[in-house]
């Protein structure tokens, strides 16, 4: 293992020169493209046994990766934004034909207006189209989580799309000392793959995407619910091996100091970075904060954030998007459906921040702590969907 | 020029019993278009469309061949993948066979959605044949006018009413388009002239690059016509001018067919339905509309030009 210095972009670009996938097909967008670029970069100077394929636009490039992926190669892309809008039909076509294909999506906020910064309006738009969603907090998570990710997608009883996460700019821009694995680490991590069904054998030839009408699309649709369920309860088996190489633990879920807390936040990404530091500053004030990270927001991981939630007296849900229901940020409406079953049930408030790249500062995470402890005071919250450094 | 012998020799990669309708062209252009590919491994790619539907409702597939099915507008792009998945393979020493590779749209699929994928497609330059069976038509929608039906012709979203006369606008010219990416081959060809058709796609097959195939592929539904006229209704295309039979093969344009006396337009336009209000009285001007464009096109062609 060497420490490299990796913006975010770069971090996913290393993490794809060493899986060396068979197929890249991409399109550049703001601030997703320095990973095309550099991800070129290492097939112009030979470091990849990859094809590229510089397509003509977003749909064109997950289209021509359900191509690859169905061929039977490893196929990969990176996007952002309306970048991924534009792919939207397609990562429906992805998941449904149960095609392993693992794509990095730098989160922007999506149009109108046109915005090139961070929120998750992309990718919480997707996450009901059968993609698995990983977000991470750093770029050494994303470097991870993206090498991860190959194993989950490809595991047989899973087959599905994955996707990786991380804030635009936020993390694909910054620098940090990232912890490299050899070559070789990841390349017997990964494994070779073998799909099941490929197009390229002649001698045994299939039909994908037939026309699927009353008789079985429900069939379908409701293996595709297995595979995710299975995700699940496989995703803890892959992580237990990948342990064995990044020696950190990878689960749904990632609490930081809830033993004790009796209020936490919930949020996403590179905000958790932000919240660590809030709640070290008020521990030492006195308050008993922690907070729970989302690793996995698909499959979703009730269960584990039922348990630990369970422990808590008032929680705030962080939403980096706005779901326009008028019923709470996507992550709040997910983690307030979990609870209903619980016999105890913490004060639960939703606080949607962040919008185009609108900075969450250290006092605003105190300040959200300082609200729920008074929530706890009263017993009572005094307003269910917030709005946090917003003009008003 | 395609050999009756050896082509009767080659497997029949689309069998019987596919549920495309009793003389519908879109059928018989594949069939010819698989003949010229040989006997070489084939994976086809199919667009969103009538022969997509009427060949792979599940659990039935009527492909002998790897076929995949994406999406509406995004044949080339899948196929793209597909053929550069097998670049890859191929060069990693993972795959041993030589496959070819064929992308198949409607004139709805190629002309208007796909069109920018298609564009893609041929602008990078992938191995593959993109052979656009053109029937003028949303057909598996039910007839809905596209960027390749012809002037005045009734569509039920530009149909022939008390004030309008079908649709209002000419035709793009496609095969114009796609040759105008500098591809190695392209060609127009329809179903009647079997001998053109193959050999075209011989060629197609043949470059070394993209080639694209624009066949005239009559549709007994939307243009309404006997079943059993297919043919003929594909032949009097030709013998009027109305659809001429040429190749580019390396930027050389070369006239297939040519008539020797091409016969008026109105030979073609009475066989079908859907023109049945131009021979209504005061719609003469129209009929002579579409002839003069009809010359206009030959006039270019016979000068070694397509546009």
């Amino acid at each position: 293992m060497k420490k490299i210095p990796l913006t975010g972009d770069q971090a996913a670009a290393e993490a794809m020169r060493q899986i060396n996938p068979d197929v890249v097909a991409a399109y550049p967008i703001t601030p997703q493209t320095e990973i095309v670029m550099t991800f070129s970069q290492f097939v112009a100077d030979g470091l990849v046994d990859t094809e590229m394929i510089p397509v003509e636009s977003e749909h064109s490039a997950m289209s021509a990766c359900v191509g690859a992926s169905a061929a039977g190669a490893r196929a990969m892309t990176a996007t952002s934004a309306n970048g991924l809008a534009l792919m939207w039909e397609i990562i429906y076509i992805a998941a449904s034909t149960r095609l392993p294909i693992v794509m990095p999506v730098v989160n922007r906020a999506l149009s109108a207006p046109i915005n090139i910064h961070c929120d998750h309006s992309d990718t919480m738009g997707a996450r009901d189209s059968g993609w698995i969603q990983m977000y991470c907090e750093n770029a050494q998570e994303v470097y991870e989580s993206i090498i991860l990710a190959m194993q989950i997608a490809e595991n047989s009883k899973i087959l599905l799309p994955v996707m990786v996460c991380q804030d635009g700019f936020i993390t694909s821009h910054a620098v940090e000392g990232i912890d490299i694995f050899e070559d070789d680490e990841v390349k017997k991590f990964i494994g070779e793959h073998k799909a099941n069904f490929p197009l390229l054998n002649v001698n045994k030839p299939v039909t994908y995407g037939p026309l699927d009408l009353q008789d079985y699309y429900f069939e379908h649709k409701r293996q595709q619910s297995e595979a995710i369920k299975n995700a699940k309860e496989v995703i803890p088996q892959i992580t237990k091996e990948f342990k064995k190489l990044s020696n950190k633990d990878y689960g749904f879920i990632e609490e930081y100091k809830t033993e004790d807390a009796e209020i936490a936040i919930v949020a996403l990404s590179s905000t958790c970075g932000t919240a660590r530091v809030a709640i070290d500053k008020l521990r030492q004030e006195g308050m008993k904060a922690g907070l729970i990270k989302i690793r996995f927001f698909r499959p979703f991981p009730s269960e584990e954030i039922k348990t630990c939630l369970s422990k808590l007296k008032a929680v705030a849900i962080l939403d980096r998007s706005e779901s326009f229901s008028n019923n709470g940020g996507p992550v709040f409406a997910e983690i307030r459906s979990s609870l209903y079953e619980s016999d105890i049930k913490p004060l639960i408030t939703n606080y949607i921040y962040g919008l185009g790249g609108r900075d969450i500062s250290i006092s605003q995470i105190e300040s959200v702590y300082n609200d729920l402890k008074k929530a706890v005071e009263k017993n009572k919250i005094e307003k269910a969907i917030n709005y946090l450094g917003v003009r008003e | 020029m395609a050999n009756l012998k050896e082509i009767s020799e080659i497997p029949e990669r689309l069998s019987g019993g596919h549920r495309l309708c009793a003389g519908c062209g879109a059928a018989i252009a594949l069939r010819q278009v698989l003949l010229g590919a040989g006997d070489s491994p084939i994976v086809i790619g199919c667009a969103t469309g009538c022969l997509e539907v009427a060949t792979t409702i599940y659990p039935y597939s009527a492909w002998k061949i790897p076929y995949i099915h994406n999406a509406f507008e995004n044949v080339a792009a899948t196929m793209s993948g597909v053929e550069t998945a097998y670049r890859s393979l191929k060069k990693q020493g993972k795959i041993k066979e030589d496959i070819k590779f064929l992308a198949v749209g409607g004139d709805g699929g190629t002309y208007d959605i796909g069109l920018q994928s298609l564009s893609g497609m041929l602008e990078r330059g992938h191995r593959i044949v993109y052979v656009c069976y053109d029937n003028e038509a949303y057909m598996n929608t039910g007839i809905q006018r596209s960027g390749a039906t012809p002037f005045c012709a009734s569509t039920t979203t530009a149909p022939a009413g008390k004030v309008k006369q079908g649709k209002t606008e000419f035709r793009k010219d496609l095969t114009a388009i796609c040759a105008a990416h500098n591809i190695p081959y392209a060609a127009q060809a329809t179903i009647y002239n079997w001998n053109d058709l193959i050999t075209k796609s011989q060629k197609a097959f043949a470059a070394e690059g993209p080639a694209f195939l624009n066949i005239l592929a009559p549709c007994p539904r939307g243009w309404r016509y006997p079943q059993e006229t297919a043919i003929d209704i594909s032949k009097t295309a030709a013998e009027t001018g109305f659809w001429p039979l040429y190749e580019i093969e390396n930027g050389v344009l070369k006239v297939t067919y040519k008539p020797k006396e091409r016969k008026p337009i109105q030979e073609w336009l009475k066989l079908q339905g859907r023109y049945k209000h131009l021979f209504k009285p005061g719609n003469e001007k129209l009929i002579d509309a579409i002839q003069e464009e009809i010359d206009k096109m030959w006039a270019k062609l016979e000068n070694g030009h397509l546009i």
